[in-house]
C-alpha cells in the first residue's frame, strides 16, 4: 500500500510506536538494569558469576533443574502423544470429552492445580490415607514437598501444552495417506510405526521444545510442590532475593536462566524451524 | 472418521488375519485404557477440590456428614473480599489498557508492515522470557522508581505480561482483514481516524474482545510478578492463595478454587457446544 510520507509518519508516531516504546522502557531497559545489578551489587565485579561457576550448591540446583525438566518433557510428551492421537481420530462426543479434559486444566491457574496435588499427595492426603487403609504401606509415603512432588505437578502442568502442537501436526496428516498405506497391505501397527509416527516427528520436536523451555523457568509449581527441598533455578532466584537479600546473585542467576532459555530456544529453533516453534505454519 | 481405516474385508477371513485383528483390538484397548488414565490424571486431582470446599471444619477436610458453606462465607469477609476486588479492578484496567495499545499497534502494523517482524518480536519478548526473569525486571523497575508494593507497579507488571497475548489476538483479527477496505474508505474521503473508528474497529470487534479477555485472564491469574513486586499493601487473589498454600492449607483456597473451576467449566462447555455444532459437519 502506498501512503504519503506524512501519513506514514503519523501512523508510526501515533499507532505503531507507543507499544514497542512501552516494552522498551518498561521491560527491556529494566532487564539491562538487572544485568547491571549482577555486576555491581553489593560491590562492582564479577564475583557472582565466579560463585555460579564454583559453588557446588548452585551446580546441584542447575543439574536438578535440568534433570526435572528433562523428565518432565519425556513423561508429558509421551502422555500428550497418546491424548493427541486419540483426539485426532475421535469423533463427536469423544472429541468433546478429550477437548474438555485437556482444556480445563490448561485454563486453570497453576496455583489451583498445585493446591489439588497438595491435597492428594500430602502425608495425610487422599492417596496416603487410601494406601494406609488398604494396608499397602505402613507409614505415609513422601509424595510431595520433594522432587517427586515437583515432577508430578510439572507433568500435570505441561501435558496440555504438549498436546496442542502434537495435535496440530497430527491434523496435517491426510487421511488418504493412511488409507493408502493400509490398502498397500500395511497393518495398523506398521502404518502407525512407518507412516503416522514419522510424520508427527516435527510435532514431537515442537512439543518437547515448548515443554522443556517452559519447564526451565517454572517457579510456582516446583516451589509449592517441591516444598523448598528441591529448589530449581527459578525458585533459587526468589530465595536469593527475598530470603537472603542477595540481590546481586539473584540478578546473576536470572541472567544465567535467561541465557539457558535463549540457548535452548536457538538450538530447538535450528532443529525444528522457528516457524513451527511459534506455532505458525507459514 | 472414528477409527483408523481397517484392512480390507476379504483378508479378514483367513485365520492369520483373525489373529492379527485380535492383537490389534488389544492394542486399541490399551490405548483407550491409557486415554482414561490420562484423563483421570488430568481431571481427578482438580475435581477432588470441590467436595473439600464444602467441608464443615475450621481446617481443610472433607465434609463429614454435614456440608457447609463456611469457607465460601469467608471469601466475603475482609481479607479475601478486598483481594477479590483488587484483582478484579487490576484485571479490568490491565485489560482495557492492553487492548487499546495492542489495537493501535496492530492497526498501524497492518497499514504499514515494513518493520513488522522486528517490532512484533520486541513486543512478544515478555512471553518467551521466563516469568521469573520478567518478575525480576519489573522488580528492578519498581525499585528504581520507588513504587514497589503499589497498585501502579503491580498493574504495570501485569500489563507487560498481558501485552503479548493481547497483541496475538489483535494480529489474528487483522490477518483476516483485506487492506482494500482501508483504501476504499480513504478514497471516499474519510480521514485516518474516521477510517479507524468507523471502518476498522467494527471489523476487528471480536479480536478486541479476545484481546481484552486474554489480558484480563493474564492479570487475574498472574502470580510470579505479583509475588516479586508486592508486599503488604497489594494482595491479589493469587498472592493470597500462594500465602494460603505455602505453609499450611487454607480451606478458603478450596472455595475460591471451586468457584474458578466452575466458571472455567461453564465457559468451556458453552464454547464446546457452540463450536461443536459446526465442528462435526462434513467437509471440515
Amino acid at each position: 500500500m502506498r501512503l504519503g510520507s506524512q501519513g506514514t509518519l503519523r501512523i508510526y508516531a501515533l499507532l505503531i510506536l507507543p507499544l514497542p516504546v512501552i516494552i522498551l522502557v518498561g521491560y527491556l531497559l529494566p532487564t539491562l538494569g538487572l544485568l547491571g545489578w549482577s555486576f555491581s551489587l553489593p560491590q562492582p565485579g564479577v564475583q557472582h558469576y565466579a560463585t555460579i561457576l564454583d559453588s557446588a550448591t548452585i551446580h546441584t540446583i542447575i543439574w536438578r533443574t535440568l534433570r526435572i525438566c528433562l523428565l518432565t518433557t519425556l513423561i508429558s510428551v509421551a502422555i500428550a502423544y497418546l491424548i493427541a492421537y486419540r483426539w485426532r481420530f475421535a469423533s463427536g462426543r469423544g472429541r468433546q470429552f478429550i477437548e474438555l479434559f485437556v482444556l480445563l486444566p490448561f485454563w486453570l491457574s497453576m496455583l489451583i492445580r498445585a493446591f489439588a496435588w497438595l491435597v492428594l499427595l500430602r502425608n495425610d492426603g487422599l492417596v496416603n490415607q487410601s494406601l494406609l487403609t488398604l494396608g499397602i504401606v505402613d507409614e505415609p509415603l513422601a509424595l510431595v514437598r520433594n522432587e517427586l512432588g515437583a515432577l508430578i505437578g510439572m507433568v500435570h502442568f505441561m501435558v496440555p501444552y504438549a498436546v496442542l502442537p502434537l495435535l496440530s501436526s497430527m491434523r496435517q496428516i491426510d487421511d488418504g495417506l493412511l488409507r493408502a498405506a493400509s490398502s498397500l497391505g500395511a497393518g495398523r501397527w506398521a502404518m502407525l510405526k512407518d507412516v503416522f509416527f514419522p510424520l508427527t516427528l516435527p510435532g514431537v520436536a515442537a512439543a518437547s521444545a515448548t515443554v522443556f523451555v517452559f519447564s526451565l523457568g517454572c517457579f510456582v509449581t516446583p516451589a509449592l510442590l517441591g516444598g523448598g527441598k528441591a529448589a530449581m533455578l527459578a525458585e533459587s532466584i526468589y530465595i536469593q532475593m527475598f530470603q537472603l537479600s542477595n540481590w546481586g546473585l539473584g540478578a546473576a542467576l536470572s541472567i544465567v536462566l535467561m541465557l539457558m532459555v535463549a540457548v535452548c530456544a536457538v538450538v530447538f529453533g535450528k532443529l525444528v524451524g522457528f516457524g513451527r516453534l511459534t506455532g505458525r505454519t507459514a | 472418521m472414528s477409527t483408523l481405516p481397517t484392512v480390507n474385508r476379504a483378508a479378514a477371513q483367513t485365520p492369520a488375519a483373525t489373529r492379527f485383528k485380535l492383537r490389534f483390538d488389544v492394542a486399541r484397548l490399551l490405548s483407550f485404557a491409557g486415554l482414561w488414565l490420562a484423563a483421570g490424571f488430568l481431571l481427578l486431582p482438580i475435581l477432588v477440590i470441590v467436595p473439600l470446599s464444602f467441608g464443615d471444619q475450621r481446617y481443610l477436610a472433607f465434609p463429614d456428614g454435614a456440608w457447609s458453606l463456611r469457607h465460601y462465607l469467608e471469601l466475603l469477609s475482609g481479607g479475601w473480599l478486598s483481594s477479590i476486588l483488587q484483582s478484579l479492578g487490576l484485571a479490568i484496567v490491565v485489560g482495557v489498557v492492553s487492548t487499546a495499545l495492542a489495537f493501535l499497534f496492530a492497526t498501524g502494523i497492518w497499514l504499514e508492515p515494513r518493520y513488522r517482524v522486528a517490532l512484533t518480536g520486541v513486543v512478544l519478548l515478555p512471553m518467551i522470557v521466563p516469568q521469573v526473569v520478567s518478575a525480576m525486571s519489573i522488580y528492578y523497575l519498581g525499585a528504581r522508581v520507588q513504587q514497589l508494593d503499589t497498585l501502579l507497579s503491580v498493574g504495570f507488571g501485569h500489563l507487560m505480561m498481558a501485552l503479548p497475548y493481547s497483541l496475538i489476538a489483535m494480529l489474528v483479527a487483522y490477518s483476516r482483514l483485506d487492506t482494500s477496505l482501508y483504501k476504499a474508505s480513504r478514497s471516499m474521503g474519510a480521514g485516518l481516524w474516521m477510517t479507524i473508528r468507523q471502518v476498522l474497529m467494527p471489523n476487528v470487534r471480536v479480536g478486541m474482545a479476545g484481546s481484552f479477555f486474554m489480558a484480563f485472564i493474564m492479570s487475574w491469574e498472574e502470580v510470579v510478578v505479583t509475588l516479586f513486586t508486592s508486599g503488604l499493601n497489594v494482595i491479589t487473589v493469587p498472592k493470597r492463595i500462594w500465602d494460603g498454600l505455602r505453609y499450611n492449607l487454607d480451606p478458603a483456597v478450596a472455595a475460591v478454587s471451586t468457584l474458578m473451576i466452575f466458571i472455567t467449566l461453564v465457559v468451556l462447555l458453552v464454547r464446546l457446544y457452540r463450536h461443536g455444532r459446526n465442528a462435526d459437519t462434513p467437509g471440515r
